[in-house]
């Protein structure tokens, strides 16, 4: 079940990379070509909107829709442009600090209780953790409003805190990973470092913390991630402030807002192409350098079915 | 199983374990169990913003839900959004994750790309989506009409806007992929030699080995999936309800977004606070109708 022993779980040779079904053969068979064609076509699909998205954002105004994949005329000025009319940098930053924030919070908050839940025997154990799981359930629009409420009158309105605050009490399904990791660790180990005088706190953050870093890092990840794509959230908290606080997403919102001909615009699809693009590459960066963290924790997410 | 005596725990351990959860109990008391008593009560009241005081509003709200024709067309477009949406899902992620199971060169890169969209913010989807899918000049309509199909017009034809977000739900398939993949490396690859000995066919050998061995994953992906198309917000509201000058086809009109509108456009809090608690009572029901077809489906292995 899941991950268990820290660094063979997640090394390169993961799992996922293994063939299974049929045994293996490495020859090129019809099979394997027409196989392989198909892969490439849907690889096609796949990426036609990214690299449309590239194109769109290099075209002058006018040529967006000639739905070429290299632009006839390149316009880098775009982005010069775009850069002057919308507050990009301010968007990004925040963006930035708040995702960062988020991640930080809950991976450490849910590592702290996932490690009460895996180590401790105490009384309500299993039912305050079927609890924990059962809360997954739960619509978020089903607490959206009252959420609201909370931060309205203890004032938070207009700050960033409603946006990564409910993160310092952990999450339910980091919580779950981190101590299905957490169990996987021989008891031992904390049994001896006990007989050694260390304290609770010290199990907690000298042993079961540093082993468990490449599941931490699937917790940071997977919250910078939703942080960063957190739409509805800035959308109730940050809209009615000024654009330059918004978050990127929601300035994207503006700028498909600003430039859309029934809003009044001028049909500056470029400019926004070039916003899109803008939220969209650190969301690839993270994914080239954390990709296999990304894979094992959506696998994880199915194991625990 | 440990019941409880009270003499099998040690004291300074057990108060050491409920500091340790207390973050998460301090959480749950406040934004869990606590908003859902105060969104209850909410239900049940008129709200008002200004004093942020409820008075007794007793089953208005509900019976207001009832009255408005917006809450069951809404719910019927997700509804039809969701019976179009996850068995699409299910299909093309699990043929995906079978080729991707079956090649022997490339699978990593493959897995690679096709996560991508997956990586993609629900703005720039949206943003990238509303172009392509324009039904003049939209990439897709002219990739079509290449081929001499004249495509609909997508975002405009009420027919048409449903199954357009499915689209792009389809384009961000990659995480119901990657979990079928998981789940297909875990199938003992000796089933398959001792199928293939006694003469089964591709066909037959994922139908009784492949689909019975990886049901607990399908099972997990319908009710996941089908949770989130009961929520679909991002797409919908920023295709359609974004700009508030735009006339937006109602079939575009999503629980979701219609929830989000009486809740922050409306402050209409009382009928919003119903709304979700219908939302919530739905996806119960939904989901103990699955489980119970689940149960007698899904075969799990001997370690559960």
């Amino acid at each position: 079940m899941a991950i268990t022993a820290p660094p063979a779980a997640l090394s390169q040779a993961a799992p996922l990379d293994e063939p299974g079904g049929p045994p293996p053969r490495r020859r090129w068979t019809v099979g394997q070509v027409l196989l392989t064609v198909l892969l490439l076509g849907f690889t096609a699909l796949f990426l036609y909107p990214l690299v449309w998205l590239i194109a769109a954002s290099l075209k002058p105004a006018g040529q967006v829709f000639d739905n070429a994949l290299i632009p006839h005329t390149w316009r880098f000025d775009n982005y010069v442009e775009v850069w002057n009319q919308l507050p990009l940098l301010h968007w990004i930053f925040n963006s930035v600090a708040i995702a960062f924030l988020a991640a930080a919070f809950v991976s450490v908050s849910s590592s702290i209780v996932a490690f009460g839940f895996a180590y401790f025997r105490f009384p309500g154990r299993n039912i305050l953790f079927g609890l924990v799981l059962a809360t997954m359930m739960l619509p978020a629009s089903v607490t959206m409003i009252p959420t609201y409420l909370i931060w309205k009158q203890t004032g938070f309105l207009g700050t960033w805190v409603p946006l990564f605050g409910a993160n310092l009490f952990g999450s339910a399904f980091y919580i779950f990973l981190q101590r299905q990791f957490f169990l996987g660790l021989p008891r031992e180990l904390f049994e001896a470092a006990r007989i050694d005088g260390s304290s609770y706190w010290q199990l907690f953050w000298r042993i079961a913390m540093p082993l468990s870093i490449p599941s931490f890092i699937i917790v940071f990840l997977f919250e910078f991630q939703a942080a960063w794509n957190n739409f509805q959230g800035a959308l109730i908290y940050l809209n009615a402030g000024s654009v330059s606080d918004f978050t990127a997403p929601l300035g994207v919102a503006y700028a498909m807002t600003k430039y859309s001909p029934t809003a009044g615009g001028q049909a500056d699809y470029q400019y926004v192409m070039v916003a899109s693009l803008l939220v969209t590459l650190p969301m690839l960066l993270l994914f080239s350098f954390g990709q296999r963290y990304f894979i094992e924790g959506v696998a994880t997410q199915g194991r625990k079915g | 199983m440990e019941r409880l005596k009270p003499r099998k725990y040690n004291r300074r351990e057990a108060i050491a374990g409920y500091l340790f959860i207390s973050p998460w109990i301090l959480g749950f008391l406040i934004f869990t169990l606590g908003a859902m008593i105060y969104s209850l009560s909410i239900s049940f009241s008129r709200f008002n913003l200004a004093t942020n005081k409820m008075r007794p509003a007793g089953l208005d709200n509900y019976r207001a839900l009832l009255e408005d024709p917006r809450v069951a067309g809404s719910l019927k477009n997700t509804l039809f959004f969701a019976i179009l949406a996850v068995p699409l899902e299910i299909m093309l992620a699990l043929f995906l994750a079978i080729l991707l199971n079956r090649v022997r060169r490339g699978a990593g890169f493959f897995r690679t790309v096709y996560y991508l969209p997956k990586m993609t913010p629900a703005v720039a989807t949206a943003s990238i989506f509303l172009l392509l899918l324009n039904g003049n000049t939209g990439a897709i309509n002219s990739a079509l009409r290449a081929i001499g199909i004249e495509g609909p017009q997508w975002l405009v034809d009420p027919a048409w806007v449903r199954p357009s977000i499915v689209l792009m739900a389809l384009w961000g398939v990659s995480g119901t992929m990657v979990i079928f993949l998981a789940a297909l490396k875990n199938v003992p690859r000796d089933l398959y030699e001792v199928a293939s000995l006694d003469g089964a066919g591709p066909v037959r050998q994922f139908f009784t080995i492949t689909l019975p061995m990886i049901s607990g994953a399908v099972f997990f992906n319908v009710i996941i999936l089908t949770i989130a198309a009961f929520q679909v917000f991002d797409q919908a509201y920023l295709l359609f309800w974004r700009d508030q000058t735009n006339v937006a086809p109602e079939a575009s009109l999503f629980y979701a977004v219609y929830l989000f509108q009486q809740a922050f456009r409306q402050f209409n809090f009382g009928f919003a606070a119903a709304m979700a608690w219908l939302l919530f009572v739905i996806l119960l029901i939904l989901t103990a109708i699955q489980v119970k077809i689940g149960n007698r489906y899904v075969y799990y292995e001997g370690e559960r």
